[in-house]
């Protein structure tokens, strides 16, 4: 890993008494694609805009490549942010909007010209010099907007949920030309989004917030294959989240059956929270598998079909290749890899968002 | 679909009707009578009377006086509109339905009232001189003055300088502001690269709106300014009213038409760079 650029150390802020974040620390390393991913009200844009200097934290301290800028004002600090609905200036065409930064820095004509060449080539808009914002598409002025942010060669780039408002097609051409911009560029990326997708596709980090705390941070695999808790697990991507009971190490009781896995240190007889991703769940003929049930769900998905198992008193959501009409008797089989061992919830916000709601 | 038509031409017929009768018939009037003499032949004496000594000093007077009153209220109103438009600000401080209201009360008050309240205030034994004396200190002479004059347009016009630009400034994107200032631009370059443009419009209109009142108003010099200082819009009104000459007061209506219509032109032109690239 790279070495560290920015350390958010005990952030915490509260809104009319409201508490966005709670003692947050952070670690960003330098050339890292980071996201904050989580749900709204989680406290990720509070996080981004602390760090873009528009917010100052009631308490904790912000380091950059190892000073303090708690107190530093945006115009002084070297980051630039892309905010969510581009903000570009209206009444400039967009060569000027480019130029804006680099004008107050008071660069030479040449330079400028020669960096608005450039951004709008990284960008794929060479020859909208003379544009006006609103004569551009969303996705148009969203790329403008990171071509007006670059040009200021910042250390690092935040990002408030630049693809909101597109389109889903739009959005995914997005993510590849941010994760290219990222690599020609060579800078930090912070990275905001409640889109879990999103923040698989270009992520080196993700960090997963809700309700103020950091629940887990990690590489999307990391994420995504061994969730820390039931919210992690059940915001990013389907998952089946069951009560079990940790046996011993490697053996877990999960619906009054014996399922064999391969995490330790539970204890015995702890009860524990077990995830199970849909595509984990391998469907065989009665007999083959561990726990018996049938399929009462069956819908076509494109790539895979998704069934709904009703199998030891508990709906199992299954994604899978091959297709059981409902009504079949089945049985369920999980590799021990793909099963999933957590702690019970401590607080409410490490709980899975559907119980929640419940 | 002709039924169709017919039936929307009757209904617009009232506001047709209403155009016509009070403000296309009058604007006639005024032409016809502008236009000609007491025998009723053409004539273009009416309008040229403008040249003459004492009118040419009055139309001075007035454009003086209101392009003062309009540089003033703009000068007091930018600022007020940008404490009204700060939303942080008065959430913080929870002010702003107070500072409305202390802006607004006054105008609840008739305009000819409240120009009388000034008369009283600034008459030589009026009430403020009343309370320098008591304390002795030396009176305020500006009754019967064209200061006293601007006084009582700035007074009476402030809002609408206030309110046309307070309108452009809440309408700015809040993060407009943020990227502005994330790009490395402090407190004072913010402002004038990106607030003071895009509120330019709201700019325009408030000068629009105070400046034709203020040049054509009549009762504000007569009550501050006694009959010492005349006013276009006091030779106009006496022409009307003390002499009976129907002919020279359009005529010189029409002349004051021409700076209103030239002041409309000017803002037109600068709207539309307003709305177009500035910098």
């Amino acid at each position: 890993m790279q070495k560290e650029l920015i350390n958010l150390i005990d952030i915490s802020k509260s809104f009319t008494k409201e508490k966005v974040l709670d003692e947050l620390n952070l670690n960003i390393h330098e050339n890292e694609f980071l996201t904050l991913l989580g749900p709204s009200g989680c406290g990720k844009t509070t996080t981004l805009r602390i760090l873009g200097g528009f917010i100052t934290p009631d308490s904790g301290r912000v380091m950059f490549d190892g000073q303090d800028i708690t107190n530093l004002p945006p115009n002084l600090r070297q980051l630039n942010t892309v905010f969510q609905k581009y903000a570009l200036f209206p009444h400039m065409n967009i060569a000027d909007n480019i130029a804006f930064g680099l004008k107050i820095k008071n660069k030479s004509k040449s330079y400028i010209q020669d960096k608005i060449q450039y951004a709008l080539k990284l960008v794929n808009l060479d020859g909208y010099e003379k544009r006006m914002p609103d004569s551009l598409s969303g996705g148009q002025q969203q790329r403008i907007a990171i071509a007006r942010a670059i040009v200021n060669e910042p250390r690092v780039l935040l990002l408030d949920e630049p693809l909101g408002a597109l389109d889903l097609k739009l959005r995914q051409d997005m993510q590849y030309e941010l994760i290219r911009l990222k690599n020609e560029l060579g800078i930090t990326f912070v990275y905001v989004t409640h889109d879990q997708e999103e923040a698989l596709t270009m992520s080196d980090t993700i960090v997963v917030m809700n309700q103020g705390y950091i629940q887990q941070i990690g590489t999307p695999e990391n994420i995504y294959n061994e969730p820390e808790n039931a919210f992690v697990a059940d915001f990013i991507g389907d998952s089946n989240i069951i009560d079990g009971i940790m046996l011993e190490d490697r053996l877990v009781a999960i619906l009054g059956a014996k399922f064999a896995c391969v995490d330790t240190g539970f204890g015995q007889h702890t009860p524990v929270d077990v995830v199970i991703r849909p595509e984990d769940v391998e469907l065989v003929s009665p007999g083959e598998g561990t726990l018996p049930g049938i399929v009462t769900h069956l819908i076509f998905k494109g790539v895979h079909y998704e069934m709904e198992v009703m199998a030891g008193g508990f709906e199992w959501l299954v994604h899978s290749t091959s297709m059981f009409a409902v009504g079949t008797q089945v049985d369920i089989r999980v590799d021990p890899f793909n099963i999933q061992i957590m702690n019970k919830p401590e607080s409410e916000d490490e709980e899975a968002v559907s119980l929640e709601e419940s | 679909m002709k039924n169709h038509k017919l039936s929307r031409q009757m209904m617009a017929a009232p506001y047709t009707a209403w155009i016509i009768l009070f403000i296309v018939v009058p604007l006639g009037m005024v032409f016809y009578y502008g236009l000609t003499d007491k025998t009723g032949a053409f004539t273009l004496e009416n309008v040229l009377d403008i040249m003459s000594a004492e009118h040419a000093k009055a139309l001075w007077y007035a454009l003086g006086l209101s392009l003062i009153s309009t540089l003033i209220c703009f000068l007091l109103a930018y600022p007020l509109a940008m404490i009204l438009a700060d939303r942080e600000g008065n959430a913080k401080l929870n002010r702003h339905s107070l500072i409305l209201l202390i802006f607004i009360l006054p105008m609840w008050m008739n305009f000819l009232l409240r120009t009388l309240a000034w008369q009283t205030l600034l008459e030589k034994t009026g009430v403020i001189n009343r309370i320098l004396e008591f304390f002795h200190l030396p009176s305020l002479q500006i009754i019967n003055t064209p200061y006293a004059i601007i006084l009582g347009m700035v007074y009476n016009f402030l809002p609408f300088m206030v309110l046309p630009i307070y309108n452009a400034l809440v309408k700015i994107d809040p993060n407009v502001i943020s990227a502005a200032q994330d790009l490395g631009a402090n407190r004072l370059q913010t402002f004038l690269r990106i607030t003071f443009p895009l509120s330019l419009g709201g700019v325009i209109s408030g000068i629009t709106m105070v400046f034709i009142p203020a040049l054509t108003t009549f009762v504000i010099s007569k009550l501050l300014g006694g009959s010492k200082i005349l006013l276009i819009g006091n030779v106009i009104e006496e022409e009307f009213t003390l002499a009976s000459n129907w002919h020279l007061g359009s005529g010189l209506s029409i002349v004051l038409m021409l700076f209103i219509i030239l002041n409309m032109v000017v803002s037109a032109i600068f709207d539309k760079e307003g709305e177009g690239n500035m910098l």
